[in-house]
């Protein structure tokens, strides 16, 4: 789960890292009290995706009718593909230095990396391609946590041992956020020095494991509900389906994450482009494939859908069965092309020609076969 | 020869009495898999499947002399049972179990540190077969047939798919590995690619990789320095957009990281043939 900047803030917060004043606005007019009680304030749009300053979803505020004014602008604003729900309203900071403080899951080690730099405010990325000696990085064991010694080299290595003193307690509590929440990333860029020398978190970025969301289920209900996500997507988790929405015109069903991103780019490469990424499990059990039908079929858009199934354990005359009794009882009527394979291919593959359904012998042929019905 | 999965593999599985774990293991023992036993606490002393239920899984090592697992158990506990397995001596953990959280993998993956000879296949994987042999997991076994085809894949289904191909084109396969979709694996594309370059019956090897993280690229720097395999590689998700999670937890590119692109890119580089489709997966390994 992706969280907003000021839950990420409230998260971090109750971990003990000081953030600055602020406070969440609905509307223009919960935009200018804030102003009134915090005094200047950044009027920001909290979307889960990064670049909202470029698109100009942060607006400096010195007076409530400049945070009215900016509140008006940047709510409902579209930024990547999201509406922006709310803003956050937050004081504006003494600003001494900026640094960059967060951690990740470095894949390739297997293992949770934290990275503090002196250059803060830039994307990381960019950092790291620019100057990766910039980035001081250390693994810690993921048992017992970093030690001082450890986050005080840290410090060092990342240029900023004048600051280990106020650096080194802070990067204890954003690691807090692994033990407590099973984050999986975590960002405080900038991380504001004040010209107080009080360090305190300018932006806040943090991802939960959704693999882990069963010891965490206040989180879902604290904050599950104010973005307003992709309505197929949201339908597709009532129904428990992996399901991605995406921007073509052929819906998408398979079983196997690797089979179904195949079948995606075998649309695409016969000129197509898919609807979605459906994911209905090595099962394809008939209750399954009549939800993902049911969804993709919600979709206005979609104008043929493309089934591409394995049966291993499961019979190609089940699969079939089922899929023929989904499209009746959905009252299907768009084209819709069938690569099935495995075990019992051949009655499935009967059945489905039985029920009108055009069989393919191969994905590719399947792919090439909608895009020409759906042209 | 194959790999992993011998003749002499004694296995038992964690979860055995549970629906998944149960189905799976009687298709285990129909695959010819030497299956010794089973763990799950609270129910030893009784059989299932005609095997003999143990508490622990020590107890079960001690008893059956068994060398591997199958781990079947519920997210939430199939951590530990991995650390259970490591701790008393079983040399190859698979884990089929999907959902199991990141943080607790890594904390498995620093502690089988200390257990240097256990080799770990998976979270989320669909396991391995050695067609002939037997096999741990979920794989299919009648679509394999013996032969010199060494197969590591991240996903199942398009495993099973390329296995079936291989096998009506008259072309069998040494061992089936699924490495697995998650981000914080066990054994990697690189760790596979070794073993198979060691086992002197397969002569060709395809690698089925997909978007996410960069084990294929490390694969194919190790290819790159001298291989005696036939090599194929495929990647799925080349039209995947940035950032969404494409089924697998592991399957997602941030930024220009993880892409298709550069996974083929890297195989092309230390010529390694890459498929555009499965299909050609096999073209190409039964090409001259």
């Amino acid at each position: 789960m992706k969280l907003l900047e000021y839950q990420a803030k409230e998260v971090l917060s109750a971990l003990g890292v000081p953030i600055p004043p602020g406070r969440v606005a609905r509307t223009p007019e919960e935009a200018a009290a804030a102003a009134s009680d915090l005094g200047p304030v950044a009027v920001k749009a909290q979307v889960p995706v990064g670049g909202r300053g470029k698109a100009g979803g942060i607006k400096l505020a010195r007076t409530p009718d400049e945070a009215r004014l900016a509140a008006e602008q940047i709510i409902g604003m579209d930024i990547k593909g999201f509406r922006v729900p709310l803003v956050y309203c937050e004081g504006v900071l003494d600003i001494g230095q900026e640094v960059y403080l967060g951690f990740t899951v470095d894949r390739d080690a297997r293992a949770n990396v934290l990275m503090l730099s002196a250059k803060g405010g830039m994307e990381i990325e960019q950092v790291a391609e620019e100057s990766p000696e910039a980035i001081a990085r250390l693994y810690p064991n993921p048992w017992r946590g970093p030690l001082d010694f450890e986050l005080n080299q840290l410090a060092w290595e990342a240029g900023l041992g004048q600051q280990a003193r106020a650096l080194v307690p802070l990067v204890k509590k954003l690691y807090r956020a692994i033990t407590e929440y099973d984050a999986i990333t975590a960002e405080i860029n900038p991380l504001v020095i004040t010209r107080q020398g009080e360090v305190v978190a300018g932006d806040a970025k943090l991802e939960t494991d959704e693999n882990a969301a069963f010891r965490h289920r206040d989180l879902e209900e604290r904050y599950g509900d104010v973005l307003e996500g992709d309505p197929y997507e949201m339908e597709a988790k009532k129904r428990n389906l992996t399901y991605v929405s995406l921007d073509g015109e052929i819906g998408i069903i398979g079983n196997g994450a690797g089979l179904c991103m195949g079948t995606l780019d075998l649309v695409q490469r016969a000129g197509g482009r898919a609807a979605n990424f459906c994911d209905i499990g090595g099962g394809a059990k008939a209750e399954v494939v009549e939800n993902a039908l049911a969804v993709i079929l919600m979709n206005p858009k979609v104008r043929g859908v493309l089934m591409n199934v394995f049966g291993g354990i499961t019979r190609g005359d089940e699969v079939a069965r089922g899929l023929v009794q989904a499209r009746d009882s959905l009252g299907m009527r768009l084209p819709l092309v069938v690569r099935l394979s495995g075990t019992n291919q051949e009655e499935g593959r009967a059945i489905l020609e039985q029920n009108g359904i055009a069989p393919a012998a191969s994905g590719w042929e399947a792919a090439r076969k909608i895009v020409e019905l759906t042209r | 020869m194959a790999i992993l999965l011998h003749s002499g593999t004694q296995v038992i599985v964690q979860g055995i009495t549970g629906r998944e774990g149960s189905f799976h293991a009687q298709q285990m023992q129909l695959a010819g898999t030497s299956l010794v036993g089973g763990v799950n606490p609270g129910k030893g002393g009784t059989t299932h499947l005609e095997v003999p239920i143990f508490n622990t899984v020590a107890e079960a090592v001690r008893e059956t002399g068994a060398n591997a697992t199958g781990i079947f158990v519920p997210p939430p506990f199939a951590a530990d049972a991995i650390m259970e397995a490591a701790a008393a001596g079983i040399g190859l953990i698979v884990t089929i179990t999907e959902g199991i959280p990141i943080q607790d993998m890594i904390k498995v993956k620093d502690f089988l540190k200390g257990f240097p000879e256990a080799c770990l296949l998976g979270p989320n994987c669909p396991g391995l077969l050695t067609p002939g042999v037997g096999k741990i997991g979920i794989i299919p076994q009648r679509f394999a047939s013996p032969g010199p085809v060494g197969i590591v894949s991240r996903s199942g289904t398009l495993t099973y798919e390329t296995m079936a191909a291989l096998t009506a084109a008259g072309m069998g396969q040494s061992t089936i590995v699924g490495i697995g979709g998650d981000p914080v694996l066990g054994l990697s594309f690189s760790d596979a690619v070794q073993l198979f370059e060691s086992d002197p019956e397969t002569t060709h090897l395809a690698v089925i990789g997909e978007i996410g993280g960069s084990d294929e690229e490390r694969a194919a720097e190790l290819l790159a320095r001298a291989t005696r395999l036939r090599v194929v590689a495929f990647i799925s998700g080349r039209t995947a957009p940035e950032g969404k999670r494409m089924g697998h937890a592991g399957a997602i590119v941030s930024g220009n990281r993880g892409t298709a692109k550069s996974k083929e890119e890297a195989f092309r580089r230390t010529g390694v043939a890459v498929a555009e489709t499965t299909d050609e997966i096999v073209e190409l390994l039964t090409k001259s």
